[in-house]
């Protein structure tokens, strides 16, 4: 059987499988990948081998893997982690094992589940996103989503993402080489994120993300020090979810291309209020720090606010949205 | 799937010294899954605190775990007001724990709250066992492992119980020797206890504490160098995942 063969097969499964349950599909395309359900994992917050200990990854509509760099990276020093009220920071700062040992152990992996593979690439410079990107077109993955908006790598990373010009010309660089459809990571640390969001369409990008974390800051005031080693990091989890909602509302009225939303998400009626205010899909991220299972919890909490609603596909769910 | 996130019952709790607790929580699937050194998450229900706490496990009973935790913040604040009969979200057993050897004479080392996970370790250690402990003022559990034929010297810093200062000093004033030893304390105790073990040429399993995030292995935040063959001199491995027990004199020590 030819790979297409094969995967043309693998959709049709996973259309019946998306619409097994009441009738109700749960299916999306993103730029011609047919995502099952709506339901991926946000990068830095899911690892196969781990999170596979817990769930079974075919329930999935896509994985969406940690950053991966053109070599190893070692990230900052501890601690990286603060809780704070709702939510928490990190600074891991992209520790990664590079990309040759990402497609030599984690894809293999990562294909035996029934479920779309989109690799997240991290980088300092252009050629470096080039580079993982040229690699990651030969690799067996479906997308790959760019991320030029981690706030705790100091070259790059949100430099990228904070500068039209700048966002523009990595997703230029990166489309070039690509052969697989891109994704851009964006940061919402900005004034206005639907000029980034416009500016990395115009140059072809596939579809966007958003919203990486919040840039925050928590200090310890019996030990009177930053809390974390780096001392600013990444803000996520509940506490920054309208933020995240506002911005996806934003940009669905700015472009045209596909929106994946993630930002605070916990239940599935958050993931309904990311759909109504215009996304495609989204990624649960700190939800499966504070409940390993949360992606596929929150998958059926969905499904049951589409039964008592009547809803038969996401689609309708958007358009029943007043606003 | 190997591991799941479970609803335990508390069967009982009580203050074992000034913040100090043991609680003893009726959850099957947990004490099947479990082995000494492991930790479990265990998960707050108040919204505000978001991550699980991993708590090291001190007994494992039939059906039955027992965690001894300090009240270090609000998530051990929460856990310290439950009731017998309430139900707690549990994680099954994580982390590699110890890996008992056969040895003449084994020495546990504990620091602290670093104490709690020595007592079921020494339940599945045959023959004759030491136990160092050291605590800043009150001492914990001392006759529980008593009650398991552990012969226990203990130091504290003020000098209220026992000998005045250290483990490691104590373990040189008593003269005591061991064919292997296992610890679990602050790192300073660990660091010092390698470099004592190292001079002493005896084997020592160290558990390490770090400040955690997920606790199974996805988020990265806790890791510690371990020496390796490679230019750096070191890999990064994960405390919650790739430990929270190493051999002592695999881990890099200098910071």
């Amino acid at each position: 059987m030819s790979k297409d063969q094969n995967s043309l097969e693998m959709n049709l499964a996973a259309k019946n499988q998306s619409t097994s349950s009441n009738g109700i599909d749960l299916s999306v395309n993103i730029a011609g990948v047919t995502l099952k359900n709506p339901i991926t994992t946000a990068s830095g917050t899911f690892s196969p081998h781990e999170s596979s200990e817990f769930y079974d990854l075919s329930e999935l509509g896509a994985m969406i893997t940690k950053g991966v760099a053109s070599v190893p990276w070692d990230g900052n020093p501890v601690p990286r982690i603060a809780e704070t009220y709702g939510g928490m920071i990190n600074a891991v700062g992209l520790q990664n094992p590079g990309v040759d040992y990402y497609i030599e152990h984690e894809i293999p992996f990562a294909r035996k589940f029934d479920t779309k593979i989109i690799a997240n690439v991290a980088g300092h410079s252009i050629p470096e996103y080039c580079d993982v990107v040229e690699r990651l077109s030969e690799a067996d993955v479906d997308m790959l989503e760019v991320n030029i908006s981690c706030p705790n790598v100091k070259e790059g990373g949100i430099g990228f993402g904070t500068n039209p010009a700048m966002a523009a010309e990595v997703t230029r660089a990166v489309k070039r080489v690509s052969k697989k459809p891109i994704i851009v990571k964006l940061t919402p640390n900005v004034t206005d994120i639907t000029e980034i969001a416009k500016a990395v369409e115009a140059e072809g990008a596939d579809a966007v993300s958003l919203i990486n974390t919040l840039l925050g800051m928590r200090i310890d005031v019996h030990r009177k020090r930053p809390v974390i080693a780096n001392k600013m990091g990444g803000f996520s989890g509940p506490a920054i979810k309208p933020v995240a909602v506002r911005m996806v509302y934003q940009v669905r009225r700015a472009v045209k291309i596909p929106i994946i939303g993630l930002g605070g998400i916990m239940t599935g009626e958050d993931v309904v209020e990311f759909l109504m205010a215009g996304a495609d899909a989204v990624s649960i991220g700190t939800a499966a720090f504070a409940n390993p299972t949360a992606p596929v919890d929150i998958k059926n909490e969905l499904i049951a606010y589409m039964q008592r609603y009547g809803f038969k596909n996401l689609q309708e769910i958007r358009e029943a949205f007043q606003g | 799937m190997s591991k799941q996130v479970v609803e335990g019952k508390i069967i009982g709790q009580s203050e074992i010294a000034p913040m100090i607790f043991k609680m003893i929580i009726h959850a099957p699937e947990v004490a099947a899954s479990a082995h000494c050194g492991q930790f479990v998450n265990v998960y707050p229900k108040s919204k505000s605190t978001l991550l699980p706490r991993p708590i090291s496990i001190s007994e494992i009973g039939e059906e039955t775990i027992t965690l001894v935790y300090g009240v270090v913040g609000e998530g051990t604040r929460e856990f310290m007001q439950y009731e017998t009969g309430e139900s707690i979200r549990v994680s099954t057993a994580l982390g590699n724990g110890y890996s008992v050897q056969e040895a003449g004479v084994c020495v546990l080392v504990g620091g602290g709250i670093g104490v709690p996970p020595l007592v079921e370790l020494a339940k599945s250690i045959k023959g004759e066992k030491i136990a160092v402990l050291g605590f800043r003022e009150d001492p914990i559990l001392v006759e529980t492992l008593e009650s398991l034929g552990v012969t226990v010297y203990i130091a504290t810093d003020s000098g209220k119980v026992g000998f005045k200062g250290n483990v490691i000093d104590l373990i040189k004033a008593e003269g005591i020797k061991g064919d292997y030893f296992y610890a679990c304390g602050p790192k300073v105790m660990l660091r010092a206890l390698s470099a004592y073990c190292e001079t002493q040429n005896v084997p020592v399993q160290v558990s390490m504490e770090e400040r955690m995030g997920c606790g199974y292995g996805v988020c990265v935040g806790c890791v510690t160098k371990i020496k390796a063959d490679n230019e750096k001199g070191f890999v990064l491995k994960k405390v919650c995942k790739d430990g929270p027990v190493f051999l002592g004199s695999e881990v890099k020590w200098d910071e």
